[in-house]
């Protein structure tokens, strides 16, 4: 099992969370195409590699937290606050 | 030139101490050009390469396996067969699937061990048993076989459930789809690459795919480990990886990929002679013709390509297994594994043309695509062939995800997403 370190909580299991999913997804504007709208609703990068990813401490302070994972290790790379921008 | 299996080829290999037999199928070297190129050698790469061959008289194919055949998901699965869908569009192609598998041994000549044992789901609340009637009534007026059962009914069919007043998890009723049921995973792999090798398809292995080559915006062949192989009609199947793939031809897919995990016992004595399923526990189960208990268990739910499940899962499957069949409590669990599964948002696949002319893809199967194998392979075989997308696989084109017709299969799929 993981360990997640949550921002607010420390390093716990990864049980006591939920992943949200892919993480940094821009709501298109009204008027955008039903392709620009599915694209958004549905289409998704699912990189075998790293993976920017919302993860919320659901059994614990209920905070939701961007998390940097790799996809095959599962190694935790980096973990940041849920508004601030995708890492470079 | 290969053998036919019989009972008298049989007999006859006695006699040269069965000495006799040829490898069941070429283990071939990558030419330099295709008709048609099929990326994924698993259940459904080489049941499409067959059907190139076999419907539409193809035979300059390929197929590329990045391992080796069947060393995938179709290696990796809980062997079940069933068509138990809610919606009419899904209804047809699992069934169509299902009909396949039935005539598949003596189609191939090889047996694939289809064991229609018939397929149990467990009802464990009220609220269950109505979404069954509903599913089973839903099945039957799409013509397709299934029946309630009662609480007795269901402790007839499954001998080792825990019926008694004080069951940790109440058994109701249920239904059951009679014609459901195992074959063996194995045999689906190697009866297709015999058959299709047979054909004149070329099965090449270790043989990863790096790149898409395109021209004037059509793909025009596959960059590969082992070099460059040309053809202007290629074909994906390539289950969990999908996204891999079309990411190098420069698109993306509605995919999220996920370890499913599943796990077998010691082998044992005949105990349980149907496929049962607990929705409300996330198990399923049954008994493979070796005695073994094979067990399928849940999603871990976050991305992941890592072939491996993790232990909570684990340990929350045979909870729930044991909850089910007390008498199972001592069973030692021999092997636990995970497949990586290509989850769509409304759990039915994706068949047909990609943004990439010339390229064809065949993914989005989840957790069910050992059961979709057959028509799998026939309609991406379609489509490769004629460049229409087959009649059954209409609605499951890519293009749903921009019309928003989406086929919502989350409860048929059997697994919480």
């Amino acid at each position: 099992m993981m360990q997640i370190p949550c921002i607010l909580c420390g390093r716990r299991d990864e049980s006591e969370f939920v992943c949200g999913g892919a993480s940094h997804l821009l709501r298109p504007p009204l008027e955008a195409s039903d392709q620009q709208w599915g694209d958004y609703l549905f289409f998704r990068d699912n990189p075998k590699g790293v993976h920017l990813e919302r993860w919320r401490h659901a059994q614990g302070c209920g905070r939701w937290f961007n998390v940097a994972r790799h996809t095959v290790t599962h190694e935790i790379l980096s973990v940041y606050a849920i508004t601030e921008p995708a890492p470079r | 030139m290969q053998n036919r299996y019989s009972a008298w080829s049989l007999l006859r290999g006695a006699f040269s101490g069965q000495r006799n037999w040829s490898p069941a199928w070429t283990d071939a070297a990558p030419k330099a050009a295709y008709d048609v190129i099929v990326v994924g050698g698993g259940g459904h790469g080489l049941a499409t390469a067959y059907y190139l061959a076999k419907n539409h008289g193809l035979n300059n194919v390929a197929v590329i396996e990045r391992g080796w055949i069947g060393g995938g998901n179709t290696g990796r699965n809980t062997t079940i067969v069933r068509s138990n869908y809610l919606y009419p569009e899904s209804a047809r192609l699992y069934d169509f699937s299902l009909k396949l598998y039935e005539g598949l041994s003596a189609e191939l000549n090889f047996n694939i061990m289809l064991s229609q044992r018939g397929l149990v789901l467990l009802a464990h609340s009220r609220h269950d048993l109505d979404a069954m009637s509903r599913w089973a009534n839903a099945m039957r007026m799409n013509g397709i076989d299934a029946g309630i059962l009662s609480r007795d009914e269901v402790a007839a069919m499954v001998p080792g459930l825990d019926m008694s007043p004080q069951a940790r998890i109440p058994v109701l009723g249920g239904f059951t789809q009679r014609r459901g049921g195992t074959a063996r995973h194995d045999a689906i792999a190697w009866g297709y690459a015999r058959a299709a090798s047979a054909l004149g398809v070329d099965i090449i292995q270790n043989c990863e795919v790096q790149g898409f080559v395109q021209e004037g915006g059509r793909v025009v062949g596959v960059d590969t480990t082992r070099g460059r192989i040309n053809a202007d009609r290629v074909g994906i199947a390539a289950a969990g990886h999908s996204s891999v793939l079309a990411n190098l031809a420069g698109f993306r897919l509605p995919v999220t990929s996920y370890a499913l995990q599943a796990m077998v016992s010691e082998p044992l004595k005949p105990v349980l002679d149907t496929v049962v399923l607990s929705p409300g526990t996330g198990a399923y189960l049954s008994q493979s013709d070796k005695g073994e208990l094979v067990i399928g268990a849940m999603l871990d739910l976050f991305p992941s390509y890592a072939q491996r499940g993790s232990f909570a899962v684990t340990q929350s499957i045979l909870a729930g297994v044991l909850a089910l069949f007390p008498a199972y409590a001592r069973l030692k669990m021999l092997r636990q594994w995970a497949g990586i599964v290509d989850v769509v948002h409304d759990s039915s696949p994706i068949i047909g043309a990609t943004p990439v002319p010339g390229l064809y893809i065949n993914c989005g199967w989840g957790t069910g695509g050992f059961k979709g194998i057959p028509v799998g392979g026939w309609t991406l075989a379609h489509v490769l062939a004629t460049g229409e997308n087959h009649p059954l696989a209409e609605p499951f084109a890519l293009s749903r995800f921009v019309t928003g017709r989406l086929i919502d299969e989350a409860a048929a799929s059997g697994i919480a997403h």
